[in-house]
């Protein structure tokens, strides 16, 4: 492996108005890998997500990108510069069709490689076959997939996805650990997801950041990640 | 009996296409960024008074009207990027800051135009049919609603602009954060519903007298469509605009101009009590 900082992060902070929410989130993401961050509800995990995103401002720290400060940075800028959002809740925009909700990305990336949207239909050909359906009329693991091919698009180098498993069932779940997994070698890109799902953890997960009262708290290495007791124990701390 | 039906779709016809030109603006930019444009008139009057000024100096009247639409969709855009962008999820701020330009814009025209200015003649003359005469200009401004409405269904349905802006209008925040300059969008839509407005204005400028309070002419009947369209300008200002249109003429032919204005406002009335998110919010649930 790599070991090309794409993503660090130092001291951030973040607050819903006045209350805070992240009290110093430390991590470092290494090029190509897939890292997990783990933790209770209401511990700050898709705050984090969205703080690096940047649809909610830090407070206070840093965020490192490819070697520069994104921490200032709007969020059209940040995945102009490649980083990729797969949000909690998939939020596709309900009234477009499949492959209108694919060229908004596409059209806001730089680069506007169509070539990517074949690959998209190629990982998840499901969305070819529905291309012309309202997104809002998907089922569930169809609009993840929209979601993840959507990211994909505008060929980021890091992708975050927010609880990718939530509410879908277990044989798209599997699917789309796969597809993670293919983008991953593929095209080599880094892979940040919070997750509560063990199986999804445990099925491609590199690394483990744990989170908890908006800090992270622990890390856990690819050694003791092949011990689910290590990782259960830390979702349930 | 053909010359009655031609004049009753005629006068359909020519409130179809008030309403709809009318509409379009504010349509647009309620639509998209959820601001209640109360300057509306004032893009309008732009568009009118350009189109005047130009016409008088000797430029053609299709392109001093291109001229007025074009004058009103810039000062829409300079508005957008100095006020209305620091306004955004302000709903409240934004209807006071607006109301503030209207009237800022109409007591300043007054100041600085006077109270009247000498119009233009109405082009292309008359026709008849059977023992009614008809303006040929008004045909030409309902095929100008027609044109327009098509118009914004290719932007929005077949350009990049169109994707981006539909879906900046449904997620802003996920929009962004696909990389959407989503406050380009904002400007440029802003800029498009000012410019619609001006065309209105130009479109309808060699009809009227004009002074410097006339954009309210248009206010009535732009807030009314809007209202009962709802917020999606594909979906709703041409239902709307059809629906208005049937219920002014019929009570114009029967009881009188007066009573078709009274028509319009218990329409929007009723609707309002029936389809709160008027006519696109209805059709969008129905599609959901």
């Amino acid at each position: 492996m790599a070991t090309e900082p794409v993503l660090e992060v130092a001291d951030l902070c973040a607050a819903y108005g006045r209350t805070p929410v992240l009290r110093g989130v430390d991590m470092t993401i290494a090029k190509g890998e897939i890292v997990s961050l783990i933790g209770r509800n209401g511990v700050g995990k898709t705050t984090t997500m969205r703080c690096l995103i940047g649809l909610l401002p830090a407070t206070s720290g840093q965020i490192v990108f490819l070697g520069q400060s994104i921490t200032e940075l709007p969020a059209d800028e940040r995945a102009r510069l490649g980083i990729g959002y797969i949000p909690q809740g998939r939020q596709v925009f309900p009234r477009m069709t499949v492959e209108e909700n694919i060229a908004v990305s596409l059209l806001a990336s730089p680069g506007k490689d169509r070539r990517l949207t074949d690959l998209v239909y190629q990982y998840f050909p499901i969305l070819k076959q529905r291309r012309r359906q309202s997104a809002g009329t998907l089922s569930g693991g169809e609009q993840q997939q929209l979601a993840i091919g959507r990211a994909l698009v505008g060929n980021p180098r890091l992708m975050l996805l927010d609880e990718p498993s939530e509410g879908i069932q277990p044989s798209i779940v599997d699917m789309i650990c796969e597809v993670l997994k293919s983008v991953r070698d593929q095209l080599g890109t880094t892979i940040l997801f919070v997750e509560q799902n063990l199986d999804t953890i445990l099925a491609i997960s590199e690394r483990c950041y744990v989170i908890d009262k908006g800090a992270v708290v622990a890390e856990i290495g690819r050694d003791r990640l092949r011990t689910p007791e290590v990782v259960r124990h830390h979702l349930l701390i | 009996m053909f010359a009655e039906a031609f004049s009753i779709a005629f006068q359909f016809a020519d409130v179809f296409a008030f309403l709809i030109l009318a509409a379009a603006g504010l349509a647009i930019i309620f639509g998209m960024m959820g601001i209640i444009n109360m300057a509306h008139g004032e893009f309008i009057t732009c568009g009118i008074y350009v189109t005047v000024i130009a016409v008088q100096h000797g430029v053609p009247l299709p392109l001093a009207q291109a001229l007025g639409a074009v004058s009103a969709g810039l000062v829409g855009i300079a508005l957008e990027r100095t006020i209305i962008r620091h306004l955004y999820h302000r709903p409240l701020d934004s209807i006071l800051a607006t109301w503030g330009i209207s009237l800022m814009v109409t007591q300043g025209m007054l100041i600085v135009l006077g109270s009247s200015w000498q119009g233009i003649g109405t082009p292309l003359g008359s026709f008849k049919v059977g023992d009614y005469t008809f303006s040929a200009y008004r045909l030409v401004l309902f095929g100008a609603a027609v044109g327009v409405l098509a118009g914004l269904y290719l932007i929005f349905m077949r350009t990049g602009y169109g994707v981006m802006a539909r879906a900046t209008m449904q997620n802003a925040a996920m929009a962004k954060a696909l990389g959407v300059r989503t406050e380009r969008m904002y400007a440029i839509s802003f800029g498009l519903g000012a410019a619609l407005a001006g065309l209105c204005g130009a479109l309808y400028a060699p009809t009227m007298t004009l002074i410097p309070t006339m954009g309210i002419t248009f206010i009535i009947e732009s807030f009314v469509t809007v209202v009962v369209g709802g917020a999606n300008v594909l979906l709703g200002t041409a239902p709307a605009g059809i629906l208005l249109a049937i219920v002014r003429t019929a009570l114009n032919a029967w009881y009188g101009q007066i009573a078709g204005q009274i028509g319009l406002l218990i329409t929007v009335i009723i609707v309002i009590r029936i389809l709160p998110e008027g006519v696109s919010g209805w059709l969008s649930r129905r599609e959901r």
